[in-house]
């Protein structure tokens, strides 16, 4: 299979990701948006790796695997903080962060 | 022996803060032992140190304390004192002290404020004895305000009356006015020596290094001062009021110690003095014109304890009649003569008073040697003395003066000074007779005089036995006698003034005729009090202008109220409506005017400068509203904005690239 499917497979998984973000109002689907944004970046990432013959990009991958497991306990606990303060997990509620 | 001449003040300094602190509370009735306890000792102390000083008077003892006060080229040490003239002072004041405390247990037996006065009394022994103990000027002032705050206090001792009140702050008001002079005096000493310890002023004038122009300037200064504190014309009117005091006040302060610390201070000062002899003469003259001025107005008056206070008026004129001539030592051994006989006359008084149940008009007294025979007795012996017949003691001290007035040439002064002896002589022998013979003018069913305690009378006896006898074991032959030779010893440093000496020829006949004019005021006041009652009135009526004139103290008082006292009263009225007028005017003025100035400078604050800054706030709030919808707060709103430019950039990108 030629390097552009993957490519554009990679591509597509992180339009999924980014519309999952911008449109769901769950707080958790928003974070598993987040997880396939970055996996799109991976699957890229090793894409180019296997074409380039290059293992850098494979190392990369691990370390966006192990900072996305951390990311992933910091998302969870900030959601689990943000349902004990304000007993809704719907984003539109969460508007804090204004003046 | 320097721990010994301190000890003298502050021993009488320590019963007055524990009188004055536990006196009410806890002493009460037992304040005596204090008071007296501690002038006892003070006078234990003075005796010792008086009899080193009799032992070796060539060495004063000088116990300097510390350097009290130096600013730059001034200094002026915490130092005592005792030379032979301090010594005779020294004397007097501790021993005519003790006497007077001693018969203060009795005649002030059961007043409400006993502790209190016997605070005030020990107060004014220490300030005293600071006074004359003192080696500088300054310390001399200290004293010499104590004393005078002492007498404001003890002449206002009962100061439920409004006559006594008003007597002490006329006697503070009046000695203010002579202190004013003491205080430039000692400005003027500094300026000119640059010191004003005794030592280096005596120095200075000794060496000529003081002019006779700054001389006279600084001893009339002086003067006023004396005059001020004892009690000479002009300014001798308080001291007949100060009667209102207790009279054991009255025979201590304003008869034996206080008033004399005038005459202390010109004789301290001779050798200033003997470089000014225009001030020699204003003493002289100021001192035989209130010595006859006072005795005059002493020739009427009804009130036992005012005849007194006259009669040590007149004798303060003789003390500096004495000095203005040059015989300061004969001054001084009045002084101490006099100490003995008026505090005995005073003390003496007291019983009277105190017999008769607080009745001090003669007029309403006589017959009363039957009833209290101890003070007759005594009183008799200081009258002999005070009248100056020989061999008492008021016969050598007056009988030098006036030698030494008319030795010096001083004729007309010496004139004055006989007048005066004669008429001391009468009105002293009139109190007499009037108090104590003829018939009885008292009514003996509501009066019945006794005599006074045991702590009275003894210190009359005492003081009688030195009436007696003080002036003629020390002063023969007179001018030259043990008293002059002692107190000689003070002054041999800046050269004493050629003594006079005792000659047969003029001093004996001098000496008759005192004794021929003491006895014919003795004879007169006979005739006029025991031989024929009624002649003072007749002569009062054929005379009744100068017998008005003399009851009415020569209309003095009224003169000064008339003429000084209500002046500055208007003066005061009038500085004070230009001041309710002119300076509050002024002041309110300014007030107004800023006010004024305020509310416009508040209405521009307000429409102005609050209105140019709430404006521009204003402004910038309704901009920032439109600005504000942007803002929602959602995360994803934010992100979508983020995308959206990324994808706008990224499409640039492309397709510019």
């Amino acid at each position: 299979m030629p390097l552009s499917w993957y490519l554009v497979f990679g591509a597509l998984l992180f339009m999924i990701g980014v519309v999952g973000v911008l449109t769901r109002r769950n707080v958790i689907i928003v974070l598993m948006s987040i997880e396939l944004m970055l996996n799109a970046v991976n699957v890229t990432l090793i894409s180019f790796s296997h074409y380039l013959q290059d293992l850098r990009g494979q190392i990369f991958t691990l370390f966006i695997i192990a900072v996305a497991a951390s990311e992933a306990a910091i998302g969870l606990a900030l959601v689990i903080s943000m349902y004990r303060g304000k007993s809704t997990f719907n984003l539109d509620e969460v508007n804090v962060l204004k003046w | 022996m320097k721990v010994l001449v301190w000890l003298i003040p502050i021993l009488p300094a320590v019963a007055v803060l524990l009188n004055g602190l536990l006196g009410r509370r806890v002493l009460r009735d037992k304040a005596h032992y204090l008071g007296v306890g501690s002038v006892g000792l003070a006078l234990l102390c003075a005796l010792i140190v008086i009899l080193r000083v009799i032992v070796d008077p060539q060495h004063p003892i000088e116990a300097k304390l510390y350097p009290w006060i130096f600013a730059g080229s001034f200094s002026v040490d915490m130092g005592l004192m005792v030379d032979s003239l301090s010594a005779v002072m020294l004397f007097v004041v501790c021993g005519v002290g003790f006497l007077v405390h001693v018969y203060s247990v009795g005649y002030m037996h059961g007043d409400p404020s006993y502790p209190r006065f016997f605070t005030y009394l020990n107060l004014f022994m220490t300030s005293m004895l600071v006074l004359v103990l003192a080696d500088n000027y300054l310390l001399m002032f200290v004293g010499w305000e104590g004393v005078g705050l002492c007498s404001y206090l003890l002449i206002g001792f009962w100061y439920e009356r409004r006559s006594a009140s008003d007597a002490g702050k006329k006697a503070f008001i009046v000695n203010r006015i002579g202190d004013a002079g003491f205080i430039l005096a000692m400005a003027l000493i500094f300026w000119t020596t640059g010191s004003l310890a005794y030592h280096d002023v005596f120095a200075a004038a000794g060496d000529h290094k003081i002019t006779t122009g700054i001389a006279t300037a600084i001893t009339l200064l002086l003067f006023i001062g004396a005059m001020g504190k004892s009690a000479q014309i002009p300014l001798y009117v308080w001291l007949p009021d100060a009667m209102e005091g207790p009279t054991p006040v009255s025979a201590l302060i304003h008869a034996a110690t206080m008033v004399t610390a005038g005459v202390y201070m010109v004789v301290r000062s001779q050798a200033l003095y003997l470089l000014a002899p225009v001030s020699m003469d204003v003493v002289a003259g100021v001192g035989a014109f209130t010595a006859l001025f006072a005795a005059s107005i002493a020739l009427v008056q009804t009130d036992i304890k005012r005849v007194l206070a006259y009669s040590t008026v007149s004798q303060l004129g003789y003390m500096f009649l004495g000095c203005g001539v040059g015989a300061f030592t004969s001054g001084l051994f009045h002084v101490m003569t006099h100490a003995f006989f008026k505090g005995l006359l005073f003390l003496g008084a007291g019983s009277v008073i105190h017999a008769m149940h607080e009745e001090q008009d003669m007029r309403r007294m006589g017959g009363l040697r039957r009833h209290i025979r101890g003070t007759y007795d005594t009183m008799l012996l200081a009258t002999i003395a005070i009248a100056g017949i020989p061999p008492f003691a008021g016969f050598w001290s007056k009988d030098e003066i006036l030698a030494s007035a008319i030795k010096g040439g001083h004729v007309l002064w010496w004139v004055l000074g006989l007048c005066a002896a004669f008429m001391t002589s009468f009105y002293m022998f009139r109190l007499i007779f009037m108090t104590f013979r003829g018939e009885e003018r008292f009514d003996p069913e509501q009066v019945h005089p006794h005599e006074s305690p045991p702590s009275m009378l003894q210190p009359l006896r005492i003081l009688a036995v030195l009436s007696v006898i003080g002036g003629v074991i020390v002063g023969i032959p007179p001018e030259n006698g043990l008293f002059h030779k002692f107190v000689a010893h003070a002054f041999h440093h800046h050269g004493e003034h050629a003594a006079h000496t005792f000659h047969f020829w003029p001093d004996v006949p001098l000496m008759l005729l005192s004794t021929v004019i003491a006895l014919g005021g003795l004879y007169l006041a006979y005739l006029f009090y025991i031989q024929d009652p009624e002649r003072p009135k007749r002569l009062a009526e054929k005379f009744a202008f100068a017998y008005e004139t003399l009851l009415n103290k020569y209309y003095i008082d009224e003169f000064y109220d008339a003429y000084i006292v209500r002046p500055v009263k208007w003066s005061t009225g009038a500085l004070w409506s230009v001041d309710a007028r002119v300076v509050d005017g002024v002041v309110n003025g300014f007030g107004a005017f800023t006010r004024l100035y305020a509310n416009w400078s508040g209405i521009v604050d307000r429409w102005v400068v609050d209105g140019a800054v709430n404006g521009v706030g204003a402004v910038i709030q309704s901009g920032s509203r439109a600005f504000r919808l942007i803002q929602t707060g959602v995360v994803q709103n934010y992100l979508l904005v983020m995308a959206l430019g990324l994808f706008v950039f990224a499409t640039i990108y492309l397709i510019v690239i």
